[in-house]
């Protein structure tokens, strides 16, 4: 595409119109979403102590060597790993082995998008994946919750314990999450600490408003769908309403339910994963609502007490479908595009 | 309710037209040769008329429209006919072209002519004389004007729409055009509503040249039906279909031609060239050009006989500076980059940009990451994203089908791509060999 003449001393190159750029490049984006990530994270550090950067590095590590090995040269400057592993690792209980975190950000790099090849032809959010690679190889060490008392210097849990040896009895105190009081033991746990962090749960779990925060910088620079978590927040809060109206002993408030578990992390972190997300507008409207609908589902009906990784990682299942059905009105046509075949 | 004065979707580029926003239109001198190709034209290239060693004035023909929708070709100098051959064409090609060594002694004075008046010609025989005079569209199509003069029976126009648009960056042709020649402009537009009988005209201008918006209200004679209307800035605002959208609320149907939704629409420049045909007799063998671009010394508005060569103009200007990368015919979102300072400047040609480093694109590309950037920047609301990996797949014939016949090849979609893929360029090569597969299969 592009040559250099000699014309006496001049060089002059050729390129294809239009000769301007936008000043946006995708490597921005991905490093904008990991700086905006820098405070999850410092907020985690706040809660746990140690293990929180402990752990994300040790999934970021995994995420980056899987990326590095297997993906094509200079794949790692785009900064696509680095966000995935960075989220993988808040998804993690703060106790987790480093090593299974590691693992963790390995499989979801390797598994959850180079085979797919590589940036852009991922399916599943390549961090979700990862999680649930986790959860079915070790669902004990995954719903382990160490207490947050002790020292803030003091490692959560067993976070270097060896690969494959069997983990060390716990000793330390453990505790249950927000939405797991609810859903066995019927619990509720006071808004404030579940908006600011300071209860029980993974990394990334806790600190809802910041990461609305954070997210919204993103939003405003336009390198995240604000229509996805909007939808999705707007479906949770009317169907858990809606549920609450019902029964209000059984079923706990909107509020509870917007800032429990993972889900402001995942509407705002994960389901807007561009790769993974429809890419009109109605189609993230109808990606966000269908995520709501099925986090309050598998929340209320479900046998575990969260449910937010597995209906993302079901609607991004549907995104062909949703972009398929959600082409615009080409101009002077009166119907969409019908170049929907080859959306697959 | 809809922005009556734009359009949905589209892009801002930065603007850049300050550089010679203010700088008036001066005259270039005329160059030691001239080169005029065959091919300047949308439609079939003129027919060859000139021999070698023939004597030449100014304004005499060289070449002679080949059928209806071409347009001859007039020598822009006076001088002799040195040679007829490949010359480097403005498009990367080559192509025919006829070289005249100007006399550098002439007076440059046309042959005396009789001036058509306007009031007394039928619609055909206007249509006939601005043929003869060579006129195509100055705003970069080159297409034949008379041709949209003459719409086919049942074909009923309402409004002339005349495009001051100018939207791509850094030109600003139409715009000094519209601020030192006003009247021109109208009385253009009187003998072109009088040949097409249509009783309103509307003039959209973009609001970034309040100036050319003043002096054309402000000459507005009182008996002509014309409205000058301001525009949002946004490219491609100057795409007919977007001109039309914003002025009238119509929207051309996909496959068809403005004229069948009543519109007929005309670039300000050609609308002063026909204006001039009129006035003086003579044909279109000059034009305005934008110089301009951080990589040129004196950036400048310039007249400039056709055929004049790229290095004549740039020299004019004060040559180029040190970090000079790439110099593009026409605006830098649609313009071809030129590989050789020897091409001319054809009828078509409204600017020439010279970018540096700093403006040019970027060569790494990285994986569609489906961000939908395109999507919300495509005028015609097709599906870039979709369209760019069935390109890259070679799934030519599925792009058909995902309206690639709609895509106008504005270029929104490679300007926003954050991961720097040559999207219109995969679709201007889709278009061309879609194209081919039709012929082959007539």
């Amino acid at each position: 595409m592009t040559e250099t003449g000699h014309l006496g001393e001049l060089q002059l190159q050729l390129r294809a119109s239009p000769h301007l750029k936008a000043p946006d490049s995708t490597p921005r984006i991905m490093w904008s979403v990991v700086g905006s990530l820098v405070p999850v994270v410092a907020a985690a550090t706040y809660y746990f102590g140690p293990s929180a950067p402990l752990v994300v590095a040790a999934a970021t590590l995994g995420a980056l060597l899987t990326e590095r090995a297997f993906g094509q040269g200079g794949s790692l400057g785009d900064g696509s790993a680095a966000i995935t592993g960075i989220l993988l690792g808040l998804t993690l209980p703060p106790g987790l082995p480093l090593w299974m975190a590691f693992l963790g950000g390995a499989f979801g790099i390797g598994f959850g998008k180079l085979v797919f090849g590589g940036l852009g032809q991922n399916v599943f959010n390549p961090a979700l994946l990862g999680r649930a690679f986790l959860q079915a190889a070790f669902p004990v060490a995954l719903t382990t919750w160490p207490a947050t008392e002790g020292g803030w210097w003091q490692l959560r849990g067993d976070n270097l314990a060896l690969p494959f040896m069997s983990p060390a009895p716990v000793d330390a105190v453990s505790s249950a999450t927000p939405l797991g009081l609810m859903k066995f033991e019927s619990t509720p746990t006071d808004t404030w600490p579940l908006m600011l962090g300071d209860t029980s749960g993974s990394l990334g779990e806790t600190a809802g408003l910041l990461i609305l925060v954070c997210g919204g910088y993103l939003a405003l620079k336009n390198y995240l769908n604000w229509r996805i978590p909007a939808s999705i927040f707007g479906t949770v809060a009317v169907l858990s309403g809606l549920l609450f109206l019902l029964d209000s002993a059984r079923f706990p408030d909107p509020l509870f339910a917007l800032f429990s578990g993972g889900l402001v992390l995942g509407a705002v972190y994960m389901a807007t994963d561009m790769v993974t997300s429809p890419v009109t507008h109605a189609g993230a409207w109808l990606f966000g609502v269908g995520i709501g609908a099925l986090v309050v589902a598998i929340r209320t009906w479900g046998g575990l007490p969260e449910g937010v990784m597995y209906a993302i990682l079901l609607m991004n299942a549907l995104v062909p479908f949703i972009d398929r059905a959600t082409q615009p009105r080409v101009f002077g046509t009166s119907g969409p595009g019908t170049g929907a075949e080859a959306a697959s | 309710m809809r922005d009556r004065l734009s359009f949905r979707h589209g892009v801002h580029p930065p603007e850049r037209k300050e550089l010679t926003a203010g700088a008036p239109i001066r005259r270039m001198p005329f160059p030691e040769e001239i080169v005029l190709p065959l091919r300047q034209h949308t439609g079939k290239p003129a027919r060859l008329l000139a021999k070698p060693g023939d004597r030449v004035e100014r304004g005499d023909k060289v070449a002679e429209s080949d059928g209806f929708v071409s347009v001859p070709i007039h020598a822009s100098a006076a001088g002799t006919v040195k040679d007829i051959g490949w010359w480097p064409h403005p498009d990367g090609s080559m192509a025919e072209a006829v070289r005249i060594t100007v006399d550098r002694f002439s007076p440059q004075i046309p042959r005396p002519r009789i001036i058509p008046r306007w009031e007394g010609l039928t619609p055909d025989q206007v249509v006939q004389a601005v043929q003869r005079a060579g006129v195509v569209g100055l705003g970069g199509g080159a297409f034949p004007t008379h041709v949209k003069l003459l719409p086919p029976e049942g074909v009923a126009v309402d409004t002339l729409i005349v495009n001051g648009a100018e939207c791509e960056p850094y030109l600003t042709t139409d715009h000094r055009i519209m601020v030192e020649y006003p009247e021109r402009v109208h009385f253009g537009i009187r003998v072109m509503m009088h040949t097409l009988g249509v009783g309103r005209a509307i003039i959209g201008v973009e609001k970034n040249k309040p100036d050319a918006i003043e002096a054309l209200r402000e000459t507005l004679p009182d008996d002509l039906n014309v409205g000058v209307q301001g525009l949002t800035v946004k490219y491609p605002q100057g795409y007919e279909k977007m001109l039309i959208e914003a002025l009238t609320g119509r929207e051309v149907p996909s496959g068809k031609l403005p004229m069948h939704i009543g519109v007929v629409v005309q670039n300000v420049g050609s609308i002063a060239c026909i204006a001039e045909v009129f006035e003086t007799g003579l044909p279109l063998i000059e034009r305005v050009v934008t110089v301009t671009g951080p990589g040129v010394r004196r950036p400048s508005n310039l007249i400039v006989p056709v055929g004049s060569k790229l290095r004549e103009l740039l020299e004019f200007c004060g040559g180029l500076r040190k970090d000079a990368t790439e110099i593009v015919f026409g605006g830098p979102m649609m313009g071809a980059s030129q590989p050789d300072l020897d091409a001319p400047i054809i009828k078509g040609t409204t600017g020439v940009v010279v970018l540096t480093e700093k403006e040019s694109r970027r060569r790494r590309t990285y994986p569609c990451i489906r961000c939908g950037s395109c999507l919300d920047a495509c005028p015609v609301f097709v599906n870039p994203s979709l369209l760019g990996l069935l390109a890259q797949a070679g799934r030519f014939e599925e792009m058909e089908e995902a309206n690639l016949a709609d895509c106008m090849l504005c270029g929104c979609c490679s300007y926003v791509c954050p991961s720097n893929i040559p999207l219109s360029q995969m679709f201007a090569l889709a278009k061309a060999g879609a194209k081919r597969r039709k012929q082959q299969a007539a």
